[in-house]
């Protein structure tokens, strides 16, 4: 019988390990299961992780990878610190939105005026927009002790259908002859989000993310408060007699993420996404969160975990058009991902022995 | 007798059926909550069940074959997520998210060939005789055997957990798995049993989501209906009366928004059909609050892993 035996400490070769081993490890029974649809195992494989990289139309999609990794690292980061204390804020996607409509409220308010400070202020709105949306969950929880799961999750339903007045009713395009959606970004320069450098998909968002994962390791690894959430995470007692205030943390942790996640949504709207529409959001603030668990809640490690979950949408999208996998096996895929990783991750922390005897 | 364009007899007896998938899978996550796990996992159960009750209903032509399929389906799925964090020992809220996003990746990919289908019809139990009483007919008597049903496992549930040796064990497991540990109970193969009947009670009411309530087949079918039922347990406090009280408030305000709608209410339709989703947080904050503190209540060792040293 085999039996696990804890780690005095935790494996210092695993922890980088465990997220090799659970990729390859989902590319192997990934491969499993697009075989059993039907199709080329290896040649799904290679579409997803070689082409957007090496292939014939890698010029294009290695843009395409930036514009899909800005939003889920900067999102991610923002959860990370939360994880680290042990504070679940799983409504990135509603903060996201709201975000975005905030974000764009102001720039649409001011529309067609052109001044270099608009796209400033937008972003400042978009922040606070995700950060307003995030304090609901935060001030519940620390208030009245209300479960920060839940109310995050239900504020993401809520955030939806908030979205779904604001591109048919209050943010409308008034020329758009009737059709949902807002005015569309990229026609008012002001506002807009556009490719810094032609071709290479970097956007403001992009450069935001790459500052925000700076920001962030050095606030754990230098600051007090990055230590204070660590604390919290791993011996809540001992952070209590260190005399971390437990509600600061929730406000500062959940606050932060939702502003990153407003920003994203903020970045998203007005440059990939061009305008507030009903289904503007794709689930970054959902796949976010595998992205946060794959980077080992380590700011460096989130940045190549989201390249790397680009990665998936990018040549999930090429697979699904060039080999007809349907859209949902990347979906599949991306969840197994987080399984294998937690699953794994017991190596980290445990050690398999053999048992003697009964 | 009609209250502007809504009529109560009828309001009160689709909200009967409205709560029975939240209903159903409350029920089932109370029991895994009480052997101390927590998964957030509902959603993805739920919608597994509501794809694997479909097809096998859709194929097999048999509604009862369905929800067989559906309950299934669930508690497999829910297999993944005892097998991760008993066997494993990974972070169960954590788990419980993949699960979610998992399961929600996997009905979409599995529904792909089922829309637009319609699933054979699930008849009321009781002769019409009995449903033309005016007003106790179409409350008490005008439903199909799963309302019955959930009723019934309201009161199993509640009778399991308070008078039998099982529901002690059970509950000696989740309020101090260390002390059941050392009474010779195996907590990781009770705990296992508790996850795979909550699963298999959300896939039966994903199940009924898409076999009645909707009736067919579209991707993320149960728009969050998994989330809610996790909050009609901290709503009921752990008790199984409580939360049929829980589940029936939540159906009779999809059922009366749903209503309003229809009705052409002028409150706008988006503050309407955001109306649940705000009373669930509403009701969160009372009851975590103030007397009503359903935390005490709380089993003591939830969402802890056991990991035996000895």
């Amino acid at each position: 019988m085999l039996r696990l035996e804890k780690r005095p400490n935790p494996s210092r070769f695993w922890l980088y390990a465990t997220p090799v081993v659970a990729v390859v490890l989902t590319m192997f029974f990934g491969g499993l299961l697009f075989a059993l649809m039907g199709t080329n195992p290896f040649a799904v494989i290679r579409t997803i992780f070689w082409d957007p990289l090496f292939g014939e139309f890698a010029f294009y999609l290695r843009g395409q990878l930036l514009v899909k990794a800005g939003p889920l690292i900067l999102i991610a980061i923002g959860l990370s610190l939360g994880f680290r204390a042990g504070i679940w804020n799983i409504g990135a996607e509603g903060q996201y939105i709201m975000g975005a409509i905030c974000g764009a409220a102001v720039g649409l308010a001011v529309y067609p005026t052109e001044n270099r400070l608009i796209f400033p202020l937008m972003i400042l709105a978009g922040a606070f927009g995700g950060w307003a949306w995030a304090m609901i969950p935060a001030i519940l929880k620390t208030r009245f002790n209300t479960n920060e799961i839940l109310v995050s999750l239900m504020l993401v339903y809520v955030a939806q259908t908030i979205l779904a007045k604001a591109s048919t009713g209050f943010l409308k395009n008034p020329e758009g002859m009737g059709f949902p959606g807002s005015r569309n970004f990229s026609g008012y320069p002001a506002a807009a989000n556009p490719e810094l450098i032609a071709g290479s998909g970097l956007h403001w968002g992009g450069v935001a993310a790459l500052i925000v994962a700076v920001a962030a390791w050095v606030l754990l690894s230098r600051h007090i408060i990055g230590f204070q959430i660590r604390l919290s995470g791993q011996a809540p007692r001992a952070a209590r007699f260190h005399g971390v205030n437990p509600s600061r943390l929730v406000v500062l942790c959940m606050g932060l993420s939702g502003a990153l996640a407003g920003l994203a949504g903020l970045f998203e709207v007005t440059g990939p996404a061009g305008q507030i529409s009903i289904d503007f959001n794709v689930g970054y603030g959902f796949t976010a969160i595998i992205v946060a668990f794959l980077g080992r809640l380590n700011p460096i490690g989130i940045v190549l975990a989201g390249v790397l979950m680009a990665l998936t949408y990018v040549g999930g999208e090429m697979a699904s058009t060039n080999l007809r996998l349907p859209a949902a096996a990347i979906q599949v895929f991306q969840g197994m991902l987080l399984f294998f990783l937690l699953g794994v991750d017991v190596l980290t922390n445990y050690r398999i022995r053999m048992a003697k005897g009964g | 007798m009609d209250f502007g364009g809504i009529n109560p007899v009828i309001l009160i007896a689709s909200l009967m059926v409205a709560s029975v998938p939240i209903l159903l899978a409350a029920l089932g996550e109370l029991v895994t909550e009480k052997a101390g796990v927590l998964n957030l996992g509902v959603e993805g159960m739920m919608i597994m069940g509501a794809i694997c009750g479909f097809i096998t209903a859709v194929h097999s032509g048999s509604p009862v074959a369905g929800f067989v399929g559906g309950a299934l389906g669930g508690a497999a799925l829910s297999l993944v997520f005892a097998f991760v964090t008993q066997v494993l020992l990974a972070n169960q809220v954590a788990t419980g998210l993949a699960l979610t996003l998992f399961g929600l990746g996997l009905s979409s990919l599995m529904g792909q060939n089922y829309n637009g289908i319609k699933p054979p019809l699930t008849g009321a139990l009781l002769p019409a005789t009995l449903r033309e009483i005016p007003v106790v007919g179409p409350i008490v008597f005008g439903h199909d055997w799963m309302v019955y049903l959930s009723i019934l496992v309201v009161a199993a549930v509640w009778w399991v957990l308070k008078a039998t040796r099982l529901g002690l064990i059970l509950r000696a497991v989740g309020e101090s798995h260390e002390a059941a540990h050392a009474l010779g109970y195996r907590v990781r193969l009770i705990r296992l049993g508790a996850i795979a009947f909550g699963g298999a009670l959300a896939g039966l009411g994903g199940a009924y989501i898409s076999l009645v309530r909707v009736p067919q087949w579209v991707d993320g079918i149960t728009a969050g209906a998994g989330w809610i039922a996790l909050a009609i347990v901290v709503f009921a406090s752990w008790k199984p009366w409580r939360a049929l009280i829980g589940a029936y408030l939540f159906g009779g305000i999809t059922v009366l928004q749903l209503n309003l709608q229809a009705a052409g209410s002028r409150i706008p339709v988006e503050y309407l059909s955001m109306s649940p989703y705000l009373v669930t947080i509403l009701v969160l904050v009372i009851m975590s609050s103030g007397r009503g503190r359903a935390a005490l209540n709380a089993p003591a060792a939830l969402g802890q892993n056991f990991h035996a040293t000895r």
